[in-house]
């Protein structure tokens, strides 16, 4: 630990965490340098590639030099304390900080190699591509058909009412509630259990055949029984998805994902498989979070 | 003592009590140890002997106030001499007007007879002495009373129950104030209104297109025969309603959305309050408005392409009634948009949905049912406002579509009827009762039919 205390940056530890809003239960004495992750950052098959990537709100620096690859058809989990930063950096990831005013984003965001935040790039196109689930189900308060419909009739991706009952179908079979719904399609989404209002948000979100879903603490609001439902879900979709997610449990980044990333105060401490930093953090703040010492 | 000023002592009465109320369960709690060994805290004690002290005071202070007059007047009555005691209802309020302008000193007692003056005296030895009566009944009872809830605290006592019933109560009274008034308007209204279908046809009124309520006032008076058929009015409410709504609800409404989705935060800040500063302009700034600069123009306007207009016009006093209520259809649907929950927004905007089509497809029927209910608020506004068709759209009762002829409003109507010197036996002034339950009955059926729609979607979309 002492060894670490010497390499520090021209960080000031006590107004970083203020303006990150971060719980005082934090082990002060341990400071990272910034821009250093340990473990393996990058990869071959890249499906995002970040480079030192900065957000801020307003004056506080929520995000600090963070890079990152995103591979392919994989699963990465985000972990990480309150206020770590991990859900800030997934909305960069398809753009929906754009809607807040003082939030601005620096670095390079690459998808697929074209800048995500190029001035010229089409939102709504990049949207289609990276699809979102977001903490609380938030199905649109129309039918179960309409809410998996919309993205589709948006994008124009259907050009009869069968290519559309066809793609609802499938979405809904692919989150795996079809049989559940197939005889209620024009009930209201919101009269639907927890569970079942995230299920439909995931086909909704696959409705619009995306290369990329970003789970925001999908399973925050769910009880057991629906979270392994949405967790044999992440499983499956891994396959033909690339799925970026946020989770507070360690349990669930253990049981759903390739890789893990471990965030704190705005940095990115530690990347590698998951198996391995479970088993064998190469950081102590990555060890003394997956040991539950604080978070 | 005046009753203002006795209410202002049964007050000052109900602190003292509430004071040593407090203090007679402090001292009580004492000796046991403390406040916690009492049943309730000493505020509710306190509050307690306020209350036994203050209500039965003031409920015999009403009724004193509300009865004194009455038996005053049957007194004096019943004291007159035989030849003096009047036959008619009329006859007697003359009477005791003439007596009571005796007793104030309005009318010298020397210009009327004898008995009369005696009267007056009388009456005022015996306001004098029910004033005295009075203020002493109030405030021993408030005493009393008081000094009788205040004797029964103890500890074990659970004056915080009786304090919370007591409320429970008071606020009931209030609420039911409320209704009744409301009660009592609609029996006052709906009292004329058959008075006046005893002198004009019902069917006459609701289906007869021509409206003149000159009738004659006098036996030996030439005029014309009145008519009183309420459809040109109502067409003309239903004329400026509906300009004022093409006005108001598409401006106000997509302004709302302007608003709350696309404004950042300074622009709303200042625009916001400058939008609901439209609704604190007085009507009748309004109505110079529109009678002064808005009519002449579209006249102008419709002289120089040809179309005659008249000088006042139904389409001057729509679009200014209109831009009247621009600030409530948007105000109202502003909140309401807002209401919306932001995960909604995010849920479209992450599946590449633009924001317009976001707002189209997502927030606005969301937000419907609250949206409604702003638009219907607006059309009773709308519907009831009067001054500026007084002063813009005239007094003719045309029974036309055209805006940009003269019409004229119920509400119009109505002042016009009830304004200056009335016999309120009239014709012509019972009309204005008739036309103002019309008005009710077509606003409590609008009101009806929103609650309807409104509940219609709701189910739809919670």
């Amino acid at each position: 630990m002492n060894s670490m205390n010497q390499s520090i940056t021209n960080e000031v530890p006590s107004e970083e965490e203020a303006a990150a809003g971060v719980a005082e239960s934090q082990p002060t004495d341990t400071v990272i340098e910034e821009g250093k992750t340990v473990g393996k950052p990058f990869a071959d098959n890249a499906k995002f590639s970040l480079r030192d990537v900065e957000v801020f709100y307003g004056e506080s620096r929520a995000i600090k030099k963070i890079s990152l690859d995103i591979a392919r058809n994989q699963v990465i989990a985000f972990i990480g304390p309150s206020g770590c930063g991990k859900s800030t950096f997934l909305r960069c990831l398809n753009r929906m900080n754009d809607s807040i005013d003082i939030c601005k984003v620096k670095g390079s965001l690459k998808l697929d190699g074209q800048d995500i935040y190029d001035p010229k790039r089409d939102v709504v196109e990049l949207r289609a591509r990276v699809g979102m689930v977001f903490q609380k189900p938030n199905p649109f308060p129309k039918s179960i058909y309409d809410n998996v419909a919309y993205g589709p009739r948006i994008h124009g991706l259907a050009n009869r009412k069968a290519d559309l009952d066809e793609i609802v179908e499938n979405s809904l079979r692919k989150a795996g509630l079809w049989e559940e719904v197939k005889d209620r399609l024009e009930a209201t989404a919101t009269g639907m259990s927890g569970g079942q209002q995230q299920r439909l948000c995931i086909a909704r979100a696959i409705a619009v055949n995306p290369e990329v879903v970003l789970m925001d603490e999908p399973c925050s609001a769910l009880d057991p029984i629906a979270t392994a439902k949405v967790e044999e879900l992440i499983a499956e979709l891994s396959e033909s998805y690339t799925i970026v997610i946020v989770t507070h449990s360690m349990q669930q980044a253990a049981r759903v994902s390739h890789r893990t990333a471990y965030f704190h105060l705005g940095h990115l401490v530690e990347v590698n498989e998951t198996k391995k930093v479970f088993t064998a953090p190469e950081h102590e703040l990555t060890e003394s979070y997956i040991t539950g010492r604080f978070g | 003592m005046q009753p203002a000023n006795l209410l202002l002592l049964t007050l000052v009465l109900a602190v003292v009590a509430y004071g040593l109320g407090y203090a007679r369960s402090r001292s009580l709690a004492m000796p046991l140890g403390g406040i916690r060994h009492l049943k309730s805290l000493p505020f509710y004690y306190g509050a307690r002997a306020a209350l036994w002290s203050g209500i039965p005071a003031l409920i015999v202070l009403g009724c004193w106030a509300a009865f004194q007059g009455k038996v005053i007047q049957l007194i004096i009555i019943g004291g007159l001499p035989p030849e003096l005691i009047p036959e008619t209802e009329g006859q007697a309020s003359l009477l005791l007007s003439k007596i009571s302008n005796v007793a104030s000193g309005a009318l010298p007692a020397g210009f009327v007879e004898a008995p009369i003056a005696e009267a007056a005296e009388r009456l005022k030895a015996l306001r004098e002495q029910s004033r005295l009566l009075m203020s002493a009944l109030v405030v021993s009872v408030s005493v009393l009373a008081g000094f009788l809830g205040w004797l029964r605290i103890r500890p074990r006592l659970n004056a915080r129950s009786q304090v919370e019933s007591i409320l429970k109560w008071l606020f009931f009274a209030c609420a039911a104030l409320a209704i009744l008034t409301t009660v009592g308007i609609i029996f006052s209204v709906a009292f004329e209104t058959f008075r006046f279908f005893g002198k004009v046809p019902f069917t006459e009124f609701i289906f007869g297109s021509q409206w003149s309520p000159q009738t004659a006032l006098r036996a030996d008076q030439v005029a014309a025969e009145g008519a009183f058929g309420m459809i040109p009015l109502f067409t003309g409410t239903l004329l400026i309603s509906a300009i004022a709504m093409v006005v108001a609800v598409p401006v106000g409404l997509l302004s709302a959305i302007y608003l709350s989705e696309y404004a950042n935060k300074r622009v709303r800040g200042v625009v916001k309050p400058l939008l609901e500063m439209l609704a604190g302009i007085p009507t009748v700034v309004y109505g110079f408005f529109a009678a002064l600069t808005v009519a002449p123009f579209i006249s102008d306007l419709a002289a120089a392409i040809g179309i005659e207009a008249s000088s006042q016009s139904a389409l001057a006093a729509g679009g200014v009634m209109g831009i009247m209520i621009i600030p409530f259809v948007s105000s109202l649907s502003d909140d309401v948009i807002n209401a919306v929950p932001q995960t909604l927004r995010d849920g479209s905007l992450a599946l590449g949905a633009t924001q317009s089509e976001t707002m189209k497809k997502v927030i606005f029927p969301a937000a419907l049912p609250g949206i409604m209910g702003g638009v219907l608020l607006a059309v009773s506004r709308a519907i009831g406002e009067t001054m500026i068709v007084v002063m813009a759209a005239g007094l003719a009762a045309n029974l036309t579509a055209n805006p940009l002829e003269t019409v004229t409003t119920v509400t119009v109507q109505i002042v016009t009827l009830l304004t200056g010197d009335q016999e309120f036996d009239s014709a012509k002034t019972l009309a204005a009762f008739a036309l103002g339950a019309m008005l009710f009955l077509s606003t409590l059926l609008l009101n009806v039919i929103a609650l309807k729609i409104v509940r219609k979607y709701r189910e739809q979309y919670d």
